[in-house]
């Protein structure tokens, strides 16, 4: 068992060691990436079983992100739990890097390379079917954006998991409201979402997406019934932990200017002390 | 036609993108069927005071490609002059289908402008790098195809298809770019080639972004004794053959150059005129067949030898000297 106080403190430091990342190398997905934080740090600190020093092993339980813009938080936790050196980081976006701005398979510890939105529900039907025409019993988590349910194949996917009956599968949305133009209920309204994926056969389970202990409880109950792939709706706040970037779709892909920096870094910073 | 061309550093801060936005925005202004479609992609395209001004005009899809497309087909289908503003990537490969069938074999007279293209999004990798695109728009029937090397360029071309009845696939890139001609005193056409610079010993084809530094080689070239022609092939398709036919018997040698790969676009179109017509020695400078290398657009092209320093070199050794 993990303590909770070790998740929220991980969780922090995560949100630092990202800013950083993005402030070093002068572009990133801020808002995005402290947005889906906590779930990250739910999944790869409290939930799925996975091997940083045997990235490929076969039992290993699968993460896909959808939302892949939000890579910032993702080299993170995979540095941060092993996967590559932390000292990497450093490389983000640079000349002939291989952390670019989405997942990339070339890093270990990443399944797929993703950026098109509205693909990683249906990579991981896939990944999910297998597990069961092989009898493993590994999980497929995946992480997709409110704003990316615009795009019609995430539908073609829901659809596909419940006619397989793939309880082995857990969409996760984090839905935050926001996408780059603005807010998703302006762009393109996809509420409510709970009866869409209800109505697609999925069993919907509603969270505070950035409460990482609420997270790890949820995705360790699943799945909800038997035969049916699980739905978390995560409630999350676009830029969570600075607050100059909470709830401001300006920050989907801003970054910060030095005094921003330091303001997000003192903020995050105190965060962290609050926490022993 | 020699004076077309600017010697170098213009200086310029706009990138085409908000020269697509200015000059849509000024026509939309007075005709009222122009519009614009975005799909949570009016930001990247410069289109937010164009959202702000004319809100009627505007049409935003959320994040839905293929659906961006089709309704841009139904619309057309019904009068109106929609005009696609997404990024490059996602438009030329998601929304390939809707273009095939809804927009080129329907005949339905949709513009699009596919942004941030070719390789300018640095270091966001090839799910939002476009290098194909020209290989499989240029392949459909009824589809034409365009790249402007600068924002003089541009301009004219979005005026020029207000009132051009065929589908256009028009790719532009994200950050500004160095001006390529002189001024906009220039005479523009689609479907004929811009002689941008005169030259007798070798001939560099160029398209988009890259017209700039083919006119750097040319000058580089000229420093060492070299005459070299340089055409602006603005047009993809329909393509101005006599101007290449042209070239290959008048210069007897030819390079390409594209922010594209090297399988299928503009040197693959050049050549298939070539080989079958004038054969002539020729050289195809673009990305290679692999996922770009990370980083900003001078560092990708230098990478690649998409530069004066090595086009030069391999104009001189095509001349043998
Ligand atoms: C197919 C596709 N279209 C467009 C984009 C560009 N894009 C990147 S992030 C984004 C907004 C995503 O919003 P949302 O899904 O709500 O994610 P958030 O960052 O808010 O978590 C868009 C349109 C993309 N990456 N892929
Ligand atoms: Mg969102």
């Amino acid at each position: 068992m993990v303590d909770d106080l070790f998740l929220k403190r991980k969780a922090a430091q995560i949100r630092k060691d990202l800013i950083k990342m993005i402030y070093e190398a002068g572009t990133g997905h801020t808002g995005s990436s402290l947005s889906n934080t906590d779930i990250l740090t739910a999944l790869y600190y409290g939930v799925m079983n996975v091997d940083p020093k045997n990235p490929n092993w076969e039992d290993r339980d699968r993460y896909v992100q959808s939302k892949g813009h939000a890579v910032e938080s993702y080299w993170a936790v995979l540095a941060d739990k092993g996967f590559f050196p932390k000292d990497e980081l450093s490389t983000f976006s640079q000349f002939n890097s291989r952390l670019i701005g989405h997942p990339n398979n070339k890093v270990p510890g990443v399944e797929m390379n993703t950026g098109a939105l509205g693909h990683g529900l249906s990579i991981s039907v896939g990944m999910a079917l297998a597990a069961k025409m092989d009898n493993k019993a590994y999980r497929v988590y995946t992480l997709m954006g409110d704003g990316e349910q615009a795009e019609g194949s995430v539908w073609e996917a829901a659809m596909s998991a419940s006619q397989y009956k793939l309880d082995n599968l857990i969409g996760i949305i984090d839905r935050n409201r926001l996408q780059i133009t603005g807010s998703t209920s302006d762009v393109m309204s996809n509420e409510p979402l709970d009866e869409k994926w209800r109505s697609f056969g999925w069993e919907v389970v509603e969270v505070d997406g950035n409460d990482v202990v609420e997270l790890v409880n949820t995705f360790k109950k699943a799945p909800y019934a038997s035969g049916k792939p699980t739905l978390v709706l995560a409630n999350t706040v676009k830029g969570k932990g600075v607050s100059l970037a909470e709830n401001v779709a300006g920050w989907h892909h801003k970054v910060p200017s030095q005094e921003e920096y330091e303001q997000a870094m003192g903020e995050l910073t105190k965060q962290l002390e609050v926490l022993q | 036609m020699n004076n077309v061309a600017l010697k170098a550093n213009s200086g310029n801060k706009i990138a085409n993108r908000k020269v697509v936005s200015d000059t849509l925005l000024g026509l939309a202004n007075v005709n009222k069927d122009i519009l614009v479609l975005t799909s949570d992609s009016r930001g990247s395209a410069s289109m937010v005071p164009f959202a702000e001004e004319l809100p009627d005009q505007l049409v935003e899809v959320g994040i839905a490609e293929q659906n961006l497309v089709g309704i841009a087909a139904g619309l057309a289908a019904s009068g109106k002059k929609p005009f696609v503003a997404s990024p490059a990537c996602f438009l030329s490969m998601r929304s390939i289908e809707q273009i095939k069938v809804d927009v080129a074999y329907s005949r339905t007279n949709v513009k699009l402008i596919g942004i941030s293209g070719g390789v300018s999004y640095g270091a966001l990798g090839m799910s939002h790098h476009s290098v194909q695109d020209l290989a499989v728009t240029r392949a459909i029937p009824g589809l034409h195809v365009m790249m402007p090397a600068d924002r003089h360029e541009t301009k004219k071309m979005i005026e020029a298809l207000i009132d051009y009845d065929t589908p256009v696939y028009l790719r532009i890139g994200r950050n500004p770019v160095e001006d390529s001609y002189l001024n906009d005193d220039y005479h523009f056409e689609i479907g004929k080639a811009v002689t941008m610079k005169e030259g007798n010993d070798i001939t560099i084809i160029a398209t988009g972004e890259t017209v700039r530094v083919a006119l750097d080689t040319a000058e580089a070239l000229q420093n060492d004794g070299v005459s070299c022609r340089v055409l602006n092939m603005h047009t993809i398709k329909p393509l101005d053959e006599a101007a290449i036919i042209k070239a290959a018997k008048e210069t007897g040698r030819i390079i390409t150059m594209e922010e594209h790969s090297i399988y299928g676009g503009l040197g693959a179109a050049v050549s298939e005129v070539v080989s079958q017509n004038q054969p002539v020695p020729m050289k195809i400078i673009g990305i290679p067949d692999e996922p770009a290398i990370t980083g900003k657009t001078p560092e990708v092209f230098n990478h690649y030898g998409i530069s004066a320093a090595n086009v030069s070199r391999i104009a001189k050794q095509m001349i043998g000297n």
